[in-house]
């Protein structure tokens, strides 16, 4: 049979080493054997596919998934998925998490010394439409201490993972807001080896997704791996 | 040309929002094929349980065709199952999977692939994913697959090997080894 088109390879810069020791968990977790390359096969070209029909009410709004509203700053973050050359990425399951307002998350190994809101479990999903647009509603989450080292907090941020066409597509990643002090010190994020690179993880405040007497809005693009080749259509 | 966004960690936190009950179940009662189960443990360069792992595997039906519009071999799909898994790593490091042996798929050129499962591993201290391949280690077939012959040590091969635990039922240990004395094969795709 034709073999079909591989997907690029990591970009140069972009994608961070398995080892960097300034964020301290990498350091026994790390593997020391180079990875092998593989080449690309039904295996890697195929991936889990998604459609809304998975998606329960209110899983784009996280600011509507209990009984009152959270407290925080309502944000609304949109954006779209596309691949290398541009592509919109459609019917792409995106999982959401993230802390509350004060900075803490809903689960039993998160001790931070901040109020739990019983309005906010901080969980959504959205599944991209044939623009590979998305949009969902929640609140500003809070920085928080990690004991990483001395004083370390980790910037404000929502993890974002999406699946993308393919095995090998797959992405899970955090989104930074714009002007937080605490950007430049964060050692996951400077494990990102290229600045530039590094700076596609901060969101952009904009006024046109910005609900007036109701959110701020951000916007956010994600960029999956392309295709070397356009794949034979059928 | 839009540069790729990066990876970032999964971070300790997924738990709630990466599960839900039964991800870990591939199978139903009308899906086709041999019923397997898949247990291991994650296991750090200390040889310590890494009880934070998030563990996904995409594989084949029993007929070898993956339930996506890119495979177009003539194969049937089987509509009772996905291919699709996870299973968060408990306190201890274990996981465990039910699903089936899935048949053969085609590598590049004319070659045949040994039947295997595709499995991504997400952590806390991981900033990226790792990928690894689970392959058989009683198929005759794992003799001619392309991917394994990659690996051109023995030992470093037999990482990527699940071992059949004796008992009625196909139970296949899969131990993952991040680093260090025994570290799995990761493939960089």
């Amino acid at each position: 049979m034709t073999d079909l088109p591989e997907y690029r390879r990591e970009e140069p810069g972009a994608q961070p080493p398995a080892l960097h020791p300034a964020y301290a968990s990498t350091v026994k977790r790390a593997p020391q054997q180079p990875p092998i390359r593989l080449p690309h096969t039904l295996s890697e070209i195929t991936g889990p596919q998604w459609d809304r029909s998975i998606l329960r009410a209110s899983d784009d709004d996280l600011t509507r998934q209990h009984q009152g509203a959270p407290l925080g700053e309502r944000i609304i973050v949109t954006g779209r998925v596309i691949d290398e050359d541009g592509r919109p990425v459609p019917a792409t399951l995106i999982e959401i998490w993230q802390a509350n307002a004060c900075g803490r998350y809903i689960h039993p190994k998160d001790q931070h010394d901040a109020p739990l809101d019983p309005n906010f479990g901080g969980e959504g999903r959205v599944v991209t439409d044939d623009g590979g647009r998305y949009r969902f509603v929640t609140i500003k989450p809070g920085a928080y201490p990690w004991r990483n080292h001395a004083n370390a907090w980790r910037p404000a941020h929502i993890h974002l993972s999406l699946f993308g066409p393919a095995f090998v597509t797959r992405l899970v990643t955090q989104m930074y807001f714009p002007g937080d002090p605490l950007i430049p010190l964060d050692p996951i994020l400077n494990g990102v080896p290229d600045p530039a690179a590094r700076m596609r993880l901060v969101a952009a405040f904009d006024l046109e997704t910005t609900k007036p007497e109701w959110a701020l809005g951000y916007r956010f693009d994600i960029v999956l791996r392309g295709r070397a080749q356009t794949p034979p259509l059928g | 040309m839009p540069g790729q966004t990066p990876s970032q960690t999964v971070g300790p936190f997924f738990h709630d929002s990466l599960s839900w009950p039964g991800a870990e179940t591939l199978i139903g009662s009308a899906t086709k094929g041999e019923r397997i189960e898949i247990v291991g443990r994650v296991l750090d360069g200390d040889g310590a349980p890494v009880p934070d792992a998030l563990l996904e595997i995409w594989q084949a039906n029993a007929a070898g065709r993956y339930a996506h519009p890119e495979d177009g071999q003539l194969k049937p799909i089987d509509p009772a199952f996905r291919g699709f898994g996870r299973c968060a790593s408990d306190a201890e490091g274990r996981f465990r999977f039910a699903t089936i042996r899935p048949g053969r798929v085609p590598g590049r050129g004319n070659a045949l692939q040994a039947p295997h499962i595709n499995l991504g591993l997400f952590a806390r201290g991981l900033l990226r994913r790792l990928v690894t391949r689970l392959y058989f280690e009683d198929a005759p077939e794992n003799a001619e697959d392309p991917v394994l012959a990659l690996v051109q040590d023995p030992a470093r091969r037999a990482t990527l090997l699940a071992k059949r635990v004796a008992g009625d039922r196909a139970v296949y240990r899969f131990d993952i080894v991040l680093q260090g004395k025994g570290e799995t094969v990761f493939f960089d795709c």
